[in-house]
């Protein structure tokens, strides 16, 4: 159950990045890697249980995957894998351990609410 | 009304700057270190009792660091070897991280060491996402596990350097169908040099020392997007 680490360190990270008259969080956006060997079912339980207590408590985590992509050095081209368990070209077949996107784990964004403008009378 | 603020930072941004604090202290020490992951059961306390006492042996400086949930059995087994060990109780924790790694060195003169082993929780799913400033990571698998079992936990046999495969003297006894098993490792792993191991026979225990000691120098690509 590391997912519990990664929901803390989330909810550390953006609870740091806020000052004090923030506005609130409404959703918190992440880019998570296939091949972090993170569940995002799991991630998304470990996350409510942090997010207590915290400013984030009523923001919703929002959890977009990142597929494995590999470089090809034959082909000298990305190529997107469909699993994990496959590392070779989808073009040539070429065997490549040279992964370019799809380990990390990412904060991206935060969705805040936005005070309305006040309207002077 | 909502609006959208771009924050861009890594999750594991915490463990990972632990992390190249202590890679950066490993190279400055001269110390190649290792951290070893696979499931429970796969002999991996057992191994490193042989390399350790091997590098006694050798006159290779090896000390080891090892991290269960519960006892210091492991410990107290490897400390038999003569080399200096010490235990990291996870108290539960699936994984080991950077900065429990660093609290565990406290003391220790690195400088004197040639290889340090961190032996992570036996796991083969927590450990995967998290650097522990090693410059080798092993993953194992013992002939008694799955043929298929690097294709079923992908993400840790992916990313290792060295693979060992473990308990190789009782291989014909359960019937252990190596083609199948190369050809699954070779799948999630087309690069890492993979060493053929019996902690019994001894058979290539020196292998694994000859490749820890002469490992590539500390690599900070794993974790961080390269750059095409």
């Amino acid at each position: 159950m590391h997912e519990l680490s990664v929901a803390h360190a989330i909810v550390s990270t953006v609870v740091e990045a806020l000052s004090e008259d923030s506005p609130r969080v409404l959703e918190v956006r992440v880019r998570i890697g296939v091949l972090s060997g993170v569940v995002p079912e799991a991630l998304t339980y470990a996350y409510d249980v942090a997010a207590q207590a915290t400013p984030l408590a009523d923001a919703a985590l929002h959890i977009e995957r990142a597929p494995v992509v590999i470089h090809c050095a034959p082909c000298d081209a990305d190529r997107i894998l469909l699993g994990t368990t496959d590392f070779t070209c989808s073009a040539c077949g070429a065997p490549s351990n040279d992964v370019r996107d799809g380990k990390d784990m990412e904060i991206l964004s935060l969705v805040l609410e936005d005070e309305p403008a006040v309207v002077s009378p | 009304m909502t609006r959208i603020v771009e924050l861009k930072k890594g999750i594991l941004e915490k463990n990972d700057l632990h992390a190249a604090a202590l890679r950066a202290t490993y190279t400055d020490s001269g110390v190649r270190v290792s951290n070893w992951v696979s499931s429970p059961g796969t002999g991996k306390t057992a191994l490193l009792e042989a390399l350790l006492r091997l590098a006694l042996q050798r006159g290779v400086a090896a000390a080891a660091l090892v991290g269960d949930c519960a006892t210091d059995n492991d410990a107290r087994r490897l400390a038999r070897s003569g080399a200096p060990v010490r235990q990291i109780v996870t108290e539960g924790m699936c994984h080991l991280e950077a900065d429990m790694v660093s609290q565990h060195l406290n003391g220790w003169d690195l400088a004197s060491l040639d290889l340090l082993v961190v032996e992570n929780v036996g796991n083969l799913v927590c450990p995967s996402g998290f650097d522990l400033g090693e410059d080798t990571r092993i993953a194992l698998l013992s002939v008694t596990e799955g043929e298929d079992k690097p294709l079923k936990y992908p993400q840790i046999f992916h990313s290792a350097d060295v693979i060992v495969v473990t308990k190789t003297d009782i291989a014909d006894a359960v019937e252990w169908d190596a083609e199948s098993a190369y050809h699954a490792l070779r799948s999630v792993n087309p690069v890492a040099p993979i060493i053929e191991t019996s902690s019994r026979t001894g058979a290539g225990v020196d292998s694994l020392l000859d490749q820890l000691l002469s490992s590539v120098p500390a690599d900070d690509s794993r974790l961080t997007p390269q750059e095409a």
